[in-house]
């Protein structure tokens, strides 16, 4: 091409006097970013390759590289910035939709950013949890409304089933062919050490995973890829998906070069055949057919598991939810509009939802008004990034949350948002053999029950500090949180004070 | 004792263990500065062929072929470890035709050199497994 | 229990280290005909070319008699054993007694008759360490030495003495160098490279005739000499044991304990034969890994242990004027053959076996070849076109690299 209209977003910078032409660079990009030269006897690199996913960087052994935004620049224009002119001369180029994968990077608020904890201080003791029991656990799923006697006065034991978590964070649902067999063994095994939840997306349960049934969501979603009756019963849950916050709307599409023999089998459709999710149910288009699917699957599996119903935070979403509450659903998990995804279409990742906090405030406040909150557990996802998150979201009213992006991170992600590419350096989001293996579970299971312990021990600090020693007690209260920042509506939407109130 | 076990499940073949052990064998502490510039010479090796690769260093054998076939006395075991008296070695390269492993190798100044598990040097861990970037090399106590 | 040891070299020192593995408070008596402290005879070639010196050539450490609480009689040989009264004679006339007996008394060089030979005042064999030293001390810059002999022996002198600046020339009956260890094209390479570094040949000739200072060849062609070598090879020291009535072909017959015919006498090293696993023959197969790996099983035998060794083949590996030689096994059956300017590879196999290789220049890995020989490996559980191009444990089955490597598949 005689015109090239786009000039490399980052430059790989190498110190010379400190390139050794190991060439662990060359042999870990997938992408071919880094040439060796054999005549030269030197290491160069081309930067239109780079995707700035750090591998590179992260396994020179003599801290040689780094990547660096370019300089390079458009004229200033404070609306049509250098990120706008240059899609447009993609999608000039090339016809087509723009993809994107990850979670929603621009610039919206953060209202996670804008709420701040509350700590004791002289009049109500805070607590220390190094000395004193703290307790973390919370049991999700419907809870019953009344107790129950038969007629000899004996307690009737109404509660119907409930997921336990040692702590409320559960890995959210990433699927088998959006992420690598690798990934999922990480997060299964993970979960099952920390006694959470993992959940398989919609891709179906590979074989080898069935043992970690106790501590898997399975989900059906309207592809209905790989479902049965056996995926059903490997589970501790199941979820429906309804929607996605990273695409709100839309389906899925796994292309057909990452369905192998594996993902094949897995999801019960041919190798090589691009498996699609349609954007709805094609059988659910009420309240009274999601009621009709909740059933199908309880009765499918003996009303011994909770049934879930995820959806995408969209405008309406208490209303949704009010709806999904009374749907016999035993959980309601909502994902904000920073939730991730494998791939997605630029635009619908990037302008379609809500915040994941506006939406948990609503949902929660709605459900008491109407007096059914506790019809349901509330999961919230879409961006929980640390457990100061977690416990804003548990004083919002979630019960648990799922986390994602986290937990890929965790495993090495370095948000380079290339997964739909599927050369994923750090094999997590490819189904290339070479690259699947750069991911060894025994070493990323331990980074992630690290993480979750890591932020466990935060929580406890935390909850600690504003004199609380169980997760209950914080949940949905929301006098432990303050704004700052925010405008009266969105303090009112939040139900929560300013900070100085 | 603990031993180094290569598992090829997770070697990536990216060649790094044997970039640690040629540092290793330096005294310098910057690795940039003891290998710019110069072809190493590691005491473990990657065999690589088809998306298959694997590091074989000495197994530090229990029956050492080498340590028995070596017409100098250079090569001993001593607390299940395998060294070489460099001094001493003159280079005959019995330990080449012995090592069923091909781990022992002939070096720059016409010694042999091969793994002497560096854990001295290193801290108590071998500098390959210290930076194997995968877990493919390990360096653990089995059931034997 | 008293273990007594004839010989002080590799297979002496392979049985008091095996007998020490599981007694601790046996007597063990070492008698050696020489005077010094263990010692690596292949050395003394190294030793003339000033990569080695006296101190270390020694084959174990200065502590290692006393650490393994060893009687060394030296300056002794023994002259008859009595397998009756369990005791062996010495030349002053003593006699030791033992429970066990290890006959590891190496072997002689072979000195051919030659007509006037009596006549040659510098005459020398090459095998000892004495020999050695009285070696050199008649060399000086420009001597002629005449080496009879271009095998390993000779010409491991002839590079050895090439540090004196000698004028050297080899002489041998054969028609090529390192006849017993190299075929006919690898014989010329490392002859031309031995001619390169300045050694002459007059191959596939014989000594018709020695005077003080000059050989006369089957052609009539006279070799001006200073001094003589003769390598023309080794005879195992059987007589100990022939004498009384043992089991002796060549070398002395032992079984795969390192058991001689006679009870309580166990042989190791260069005076034994065994069993070629490569070939399936009794061959004498002096080198000096063997002799060690045989000294040990006799000395766990001796020492109560059950310990077989059966898998001794001939293996070699030489270095002459910084080209390496590896080979090993026995030459015969089909062949895969590689060559460059550099290098040189020969692999011989047969009935899904490998029998033996050679490897000049690049000998890398051989060890991996070695142990196809020695374990008898069927071929067909591996990748044999790629091991014949590049040796390593690639070609191995996948569940064989994990057994070796200690991967968990």
């Amino acid at each position: 091409m005689a015109v090239e209209y786009i000039y490399p977003d980052y430059e790989i910078v190498r110190d010379y006097d400190r390139c050794i032409v190991c060439r662990v660079c060359e042999r870990q990009c997938a992408n071919e970013a880094h040439e060796y030269l054999s005549d030269k006897n030197k290491m160069v690199a081309d930067n239109a390759k780079c995707v700035n996913c750090h591998r590179c960087v992260s396994l020179c052994p003599t801290r040689a590289l780094k990547i660096v935004k370019s300089d390079h620049t458009f004229k200033e224009n404070a609306n049509w910035t250098g990120k706008s002119i240059k899609e447009i001369y993609k999608q000039a180029g090339s016809g087509g939709v723009l993809l994107s994968s990850m979670g929603n990077p621009e610039n919206y608020p953060v209202y996670f950013d804008k709420i701040l904890l509350n700590a004791s201080q002289v009049t109500n003791p805070s607590i220390d949890p190094l000395r004193e029991p703290m307790e973390t656990r919370v049991y999700l799923g419907a809870k019953p409304e009344r107790i129950e006697r038969d007629e000899k006065g004996r307690l009737i034991n109404n509660l119907k089933p409930q997921l336990k978590l040692s702590m409320p964070v559960m890995f959210s649902a990433m699927s088998y062919g959006s992420i690598s067999y690798n990934a999922h063994e990480s997060l299964a095994r993970a979960a099952t050490e920390l006694g959470i939840l993992y959940n398989t997306g919609e891709g179906g349960l590979h074989e080898d995973f069935y043992k970690y049934g106790k501590n898997t969501i399975v989900q059906v979603a309207s592809g209905r890829f790989g479902v049965h009756k056996k995926y059903l019963e490997s589970s501790a849950a199941i979820e429906i998906k309804m929607g996605q916050g990273a695409k709100p709307g839309i389906g899925g599409h796994l292309p057909g070069t990452k369905v192998g023999e594996d993902i094949s089998k897995t999801r019960m459709i041919p190798v090589g055949t691009d498996a699609i999710s349609p954007a709805p149910h094609h059988d659910i288009y009420s309240i009274e057919d999601l009621r009709q699917l909740v059933y199908s699957l309880k009765e499918a599996t003996g009303y011994t598991k909770p049934v879930i119903v995820k959806i995408a935070a969209v405008h309406n979403v208490a209303l949704i939810a009010s709806g999904i509450a009374r749907s016999g659903a035993d959980i309601i998990a909502i994902d904000g509009f920073r939730g991730g995804t494998g791939a997605a279409p630029t635009r619908i990742r990037d302008h379609v939802g809500i915040p994941i906090e506006l939406a948990l405030a609503s949902v929660d406040q709605r459900l008491r008004d109407e007096g059914i909150r506790n019809n349901v557990s509330i999961v919230v996802a879409g961006s929980i990034r640390s457990s100061a998150d977690v416990v804003k979201a548990v004083a919002l009213g979630a019960d648990a949350v799922y986390i994602g992006t986290a937990a890929l991170i965790a495993l090495g992600c370095h948000l380079c948002r290339s997964c739909h590419t599927g050369k994923c350096n750090w094999g997590i989001a490819t189904q290339r053999e070479d690259l699947v293996k750069r991911l060894n579970p025994n070493l990323g299971y331990k980074r992630l029950v690290n993480l979750m312990n890591a932020w466990k021990h935060e929580i406890k600090e935390m909850m600690g500090g504003m004199g609380i020693n169980s997760i209950e007690s914080l949940k949905g209260n929301r006098l432990m949180l303050r704004g700052v920042g925010l405008n009266e509506k969105e303090l009112q939407i939040l139900g929560i004070k300013h900070a100085g109130e | 004792m603990k031993r180094v076990y290569v598992n090829e499940k997770w070697c990536l073949g990216c060649h790094l263990c044997e970039y640690y052990c040629a540092f290793a064998s330096t005294n310098e502490k910057d690795m940039a500065r003891a290998l710019k510039d110069i072809r190493i010479h590691p005491r473990i090796r990657i065999e690589e062929k088809d998306g298959i690769s694997f590091a074989v260093s000495c197994r530090h054998c229990d029956e050492p072929l080498c340590v028995k076939g070596c017409i100098t006395g250079a090569l001993t075991r001593k607390d299940g470890i395998i060294t070489i008296d460099r001094n001493r070695c003159i280079g005959c390269y019995t330990c080449i035709l012995s090592c069923p492993f091909g781990a022992v190798s002939p070096s720059e100044d016409g010694a042999i050199q091969k793994c002497e598990l560096c854990i001295k040097t290193a801290g108590g861990t071998p500098k390959c497994v210290e930076g194997c970037p995968n877990g493919a090399i390990v360096f653990e106590e089995r059931g034997e | 229990m008293k273990y007594v040891i004839i010989g002080n070299s590799a297979a002496a020192v392979g049985a008091v280290e095996a007998i020490r593995k599981n007694d601790r408070e046996g007597r063990i008596v070492i008698i050696s005909n020489e005077s010094y402290h263990t010692y690596s005879r292949p050395l003394i070639s190294y030793l003339l070319l000033g990569k080695t010196d006296e101190n270390k050539m020694k084959y174990r450490s200065d502590s290692f008699y006393s650490e393994n609480g060893c009687e060394l009689m030296l300056n002794k040989t023994a002259v008859r054993i009595d397998p009756d009264k369990k005791t062996v004679l010495l030349d002053d006339g003593q006699n030791v007694s033992y429970d066990r007996l290890l006959i590891a008394t190496g072997s002689s060089p072979f000195v051919p008759p030659v007509k006037g030979l009596e006549k040659v005042k510098n005459k020398f064999t090459f095998t000892t360490l004495d020999d050695a030293k009285r070696l050199e001390s008649v060399l000086e810059e420009n001597t002629k030495v005449l080496i009879v002999g271009a095998g390993l022996i000779g010409l491991k002198c002839a590079e050895g003495i090439s540090r004196k600046k000698v004028e050297t020339v080899c002489i041998d009956l054969s028609t090529r160098v390192l006849s017993s260890i190299l075929d006919e094209e690898g014989s010329e390479i490392i002859k031309r490279h031995l001619e390169n570094n300045n050694i002459s040949f007059f191959l596939n000739h014989q000594i018709i005739e020695l005077s003080e200072n000059t050989a006369i060849l089957d052609d009539n062609t006279e070799i001006p000499f200073d001094v003589l070598v003769m390598a023309v090879g080794v005879r195992p020291n059987i007589s100990l044991l022939k004498d009384i009535g043992g089991k002796t072909n060549r070398g002395i017959v032992i079984d795969e304990r390192c058991r001689t015919s006679i009870p309580d006498i166990y042989a190791a090293g260069d005076c034994c034969e065994c069993i070629d696993v490569s070939s399936g023959e009794m061959r004498v197969m002096a080198l000096l890994p063997n002799a060690y790996m045989q000294g040990e099983c006799a000395g766990m035998n001796m020492s109560g242990a059950d310990y077989v060794f059966d898998k001794a083949i001939p293996m070699n590996a030489i270095g002459l004027f910084g080209k390496h030689i590896i080979t090993a096994g026995t030459y015969a059956g089909d062949v895969y053959y590689e060559a460059d300017q550099e290098n040189y590879k020969k692999l011989f196999y047969s009935n899904n076996k490998l029998n033996g290789y050679i490897l000049i220049g690049n000998i890398e890995k051989a060890g991996i070849y070695t142990s196809l020989i020695r374990e008898r490996t069927p071929l067909d559980t591996l990748d044999f076109d790629l091991i014949c191009k590049v040796p390593g444990l690639m070609a191995f089955s996948k569940e064989e690299r994990a057994c070796k490597l200690g991967g968990i598949a």
